[in-house]
C-alpha cells in the first residue's frame, strides 16, 4: 500500500519543482547517467540469462542463432512426455499447494496469537521463531531422514509437505503477525460488542482485510516449496515421486549434451514461480517492512 | 472458567506451530548432537555404536577437506555479501526514485529472486558452455569456465549474484521507504546536495536495515547448498565446497551420518555466533 501512496505525490510534484530550479536539458542528462544507464545495464544482466534459456528451449537442436525463428516445441514434448516432467510437475504442484495451505492457516493462527494476545512465553516464542531462521535445512538432512524413515514417509510426498511447511512457518508467522497488527483491534472489538464470537468477528471483519497478507505469505510459501531441492533429493528416490528441482538436476547431469531439453525443463520450472511472483511482487516490499525487518 | 478458557486461546493457536518446530527442528538438532558421538553409517550398519569424541578428532586433526571447506565458506560469504551489499544498495536507490515504468522495472530486476538454485544452475550452464554460451560473443577462450581452477570462483560468484542481489535490494528498499520524505525536503532547503543528503539522511536511517540485511544474507549464503551442489558439485578438486555442502554430500552420497553429524555441530557453532549477534543487534535497533 505504501508504495502506491508514495508514487503519486512524487510524480505529481517533482516535475514542477525541478523545472523551476534548473534548465531542463542539463537535469535530464544527469538523470539519464544516474538512473537509466545503471538501470539499463542491470536489466541486461538480469534478463539475458532468461532470454538465453528461452532461446535454447525453442530453437531446433544444432542451431546456434541468437534469434530463434521459426520456433519449435520439440524440446518441450521431450521433457514433458519422455523425461517425465508431467509427473514431476504434478508432484511439485501437490507439495506446493498443500504446503501453502498448511503454512497459511498455521501462520494466521500463530500470527493472531502474537498480535492480539500478551501471554506468558510470548517473547520466548518470538525468539525461537527468529532463531529458527538460522537453521539450515541442509544440515538437518540426516536427522530428518531418520525421522521420516521412522514415520514411513520416505519416498512419500508427505515428507516434503511436512518438511517444507516447518521451514516456511517461522518467517510466515512473523510476517502474518505484522499484517494482523496493521488491522486495528477496534473494528474487531466492535463486532464482538455486537454479539459476534471472537472467531466470527475474525472471519467476518479481520480476514477480508488480510488479503494482501494472505497473498504474500501464501506466495512466499509456494515459491519456497516449489524451489526446494535438497529435501526432495534426500527423502525421495523413486522417479515417480520426483519434484521439478530434482528432475531438473537429473536433466543437468544426464542430458548435459542436450541443452534444448535442459532449457525446456528450465522453462517448465520457471513458469509457475514467475506467475506467482508477478502477483506477489507488489506486496513484497510492503510485507517485508511490515514483518521481517522490524520484527 | 471463562477466563481460563480465554487465557488458553493464544496457547491453542500457537500449539501446532510449536509442535511442528519441536518435532522437526528442535528434536533433530538434539539428535545431531547424539549422532555426532556415534559411529553411524547406513552403508555399514554392523559398525554402529558409541564413538565418543572420535568423529570430532577425525574432523579437527585428519580431515583437510573440513578446513579447506571452512576457508572457502569464508571467502564465498565475504565475496557474495560485499558485492550484494554494493549492488543491492545501488539498485534499491535507483528503483526508489520515481520514473515512468518503475513498477515494471522493479518486477524485472527483482524476478531472479523467485528462481530456485537448481534452475539458476540450469540457466548459467547454458551461458557458460564454451561452444554455445553467451561468452563466446565476448571472445571467451575455448575452455569450460566451471572446470578451470582460475575461473571457477568468479563464475560461481557472478551466478549467485544474479539471484542474490534482488533480495538484498528488496530488503534495503523496504528500509528506504521507511525514511520520511520531509527529511529530504528539509535537507534540500538547508542546501544539502545529493551526495550530502545520501550521507546524512539516507545512510543513518538505513543503518539498521543494512545491518540486518547483511546478517540475514550472510547466514543465507553460508547455508546456500542448492546452487553449488548442482553447478560445480563442490569441484573442481573440491575448491568450491562449503561446509554445509560438505555435510550434504556426506549425508546424500556416502550416508556417513555419524561423521556428518560432527561436521554439522561445527556448522551450528558458527551459526550460533551469527544468531546471537543478530538477536543483539535487532533488539538494539528496537530500543532506540
Amino acid at each position: 500500500m505504501s508504495t502506491d501512496v508514495a508514487i503519486r505525490p512524487g510524480r505529481a510534484h517533482a516535475p514542477q519543482n525541478r523545472s523551476r530550479r534548473r534548465p531542463r536539458p542539463k537535469r535530464d542528462r544527469g538523470r539519464v547517467l544516474r538512473l537509466y544507464v545503471p538501470l539499463g545495464l542491470y536489466l541486461v544482466f538480469t534478463l539475458i540469462p532468461f532470454y538465453w534459456m528461452v532461446v535454447f528451449a525453442v530453437r531446433p537442436s544444432g542451431s546456434t542463432t541468437p534469434v530463434p525463428w521459426p520456433i519449435t516445441f520439440e524440446h518441450f514434448e521431450t521433457v514433458w512426455n519422455d523425461i517425465g516432467y508431467a509427473v514431476f510437475f504434478r508432484n511439485s504442484v501437490i507439495v506446493g499447494v498443500w504446503s501453502l495451505l498448511a503454512t497459511t492457516v498455521l501462520a494466521v493462527m500463530g500470527g493472531y496469537a502474537l498480535s492480539r494476545f500478551r501471554f506468558r512465553g510470548r517473547s520466548l516464542f518470538m525468539v525461537v521463531l527468529l532463531c529458527t531462521q538460522f537453521i539450515p535445512g541442509a544440515m538437518l538432512l540426516i536427522p530428518l531422514f531418520t525421522i521420516f524413515k521412522t514415520l514411513g514417509l520416505i519416498n512419500n510426498l508427505g515428507s516434503l509437505i511436512v518438511a517444507d511447511t516447518v521451514f516456511n512457518l517461522p518467517l510466515s508467522v512473523i510476517l502474518m503477525s505484522g499484517f494482523i497488527s496493521a488491522v486495528p483491534f477496534t473494528v474487531e472489538e466492535a463486532a464482538m460488542v455486537d454479539g459476534c464470537t471472537r472467531l466470527r468477528a475474525f472471519l467476518a471483519v479481520v480476514l477480508p482485510q488480510l488479503r494482501p497478507g494472505l497473498i504474500a505469505v501464501g506466495s512466499f510459501a509456494f515459491i519456497h516449496t516449489w524451489n526446494n531441492f535438497l529435501f526432495a533429493l534426500m527423502f525421495v528416490s523413486r522417479q515417480d515421486s520426483f519434484t521439478i528441482p530434482v528432475g531438473l538436476s537429473y536433466t543437468i547431469g544426464e542430458y548435459s549434451a542436450d541443452f534444448g531439453a535442459l532449457a525446456a525443463g528450465g522453462v517448465v520450472a520457471a513458469v509457475p514461480v514467475v506467475c506467482v511472483f508477478a502477483v506477489v511482487q507488489r506486496y513484497l516490499v510492503t510485507g517485508i517492512s511490515a514483518g521481517a525487518v522490524k520484527g | 472458567m471463562a477466563s481460563l478458557r480465554r487465557r488458553a486461546v493464544p496457547y491453542l493457536l500457537i500449539s501446532p506451530t510449536v509442535a511442528l518446530i519441536a518435532a522437526f527442528l528442535v528434536y533433530p538438532i538434539g539428535s545431531v548432537a547424539y549422532y555426532s558421538l556415534q559411529n553411524r553409517n547406513l552403508t555399514r550398519p554392523w559398525a554402529d555404536g558409541f564413538a565418543g569424541l572420535e568423529n570430532f578428532r577425525r574432523m579437527l586433526f585428519e580431515d583437510e577437506l573440513f578446513w579447506q571447506s571452512l576457508g572457502f565458506t569464508a571467502k564465498w560469504v565475504v565475496a557474495e555479501i560485499g558485492l550484494q551489499l554494493l549492488l543491492g544498495l545501488a539498485l534499491a536507490l535507483i528503483v526508489n526514485e520515481s520514473f515512468i515504468g518503475r513498477g515494471l522495472a522493479r518486477s524485472l530486476v527483482f524476478s531472479p529472486w523467485a528462481v530456485s538454485g537448481v534452475l539458476t544452475t540450469g540457466i548459467w550452464i547454458l551461458l557458460y558452455t564454451p561452444q554455445t554460451g553467451v561468452l563466446r560473443f565476448l571472445g571467451q577462450p575455448e575452455t569450460a569456465v566451471l572446470g578451470n581452477l582460475d575461473t571457477v570462483f568468479p563464475a560461481v560468484v557472478v551466478t549467485e549474484l544474479w539471484r542474490g542481489v534482488p533480495f538484498f535490494a528488496i530488503l534495503l528498499l523496504a528500509g528506504l521507504q521507511g525514511i520520511p520524505g520531509e527529511l529530504y525536503e528539509a535537507a534540500a532547503v538547508d542546501g544539502a546536495g545529493r551526495v550530502r543528503r545520501f550521507r546524512h539522511v539516507t545512510l543513518p536511517h538505513l543503518r539498521d536495515a543494512i545491518v540486518l540485511a547483511t546478517l540475514l544474507r550472510s547466514v543465507w549464503e553460508f547455508n546456500n547448498v542448492d546452487l553449488l551442489y548442482t553447478l560445480t558439485g563442490g569441484g573442481p578438486a573440491q575448491v568450491t565446497t562449503t561446509l554445509p555442502l560438505y555435510v550434504a554430500q556426506r549425508a546424500i552420497d556416502s550416508k556417513d551420518f555419524g561423521y556428518g553429524s560432527a561436521l554439522t555441530m561445527a556448522g551450528f557453532v558458527i551459526l550460533l555466533f551469527f544468531s546471537l549477534l543478530y538477536l543483539r543487534l535487532s533488539r538494539f535497533g528496537e530500543e532506540r
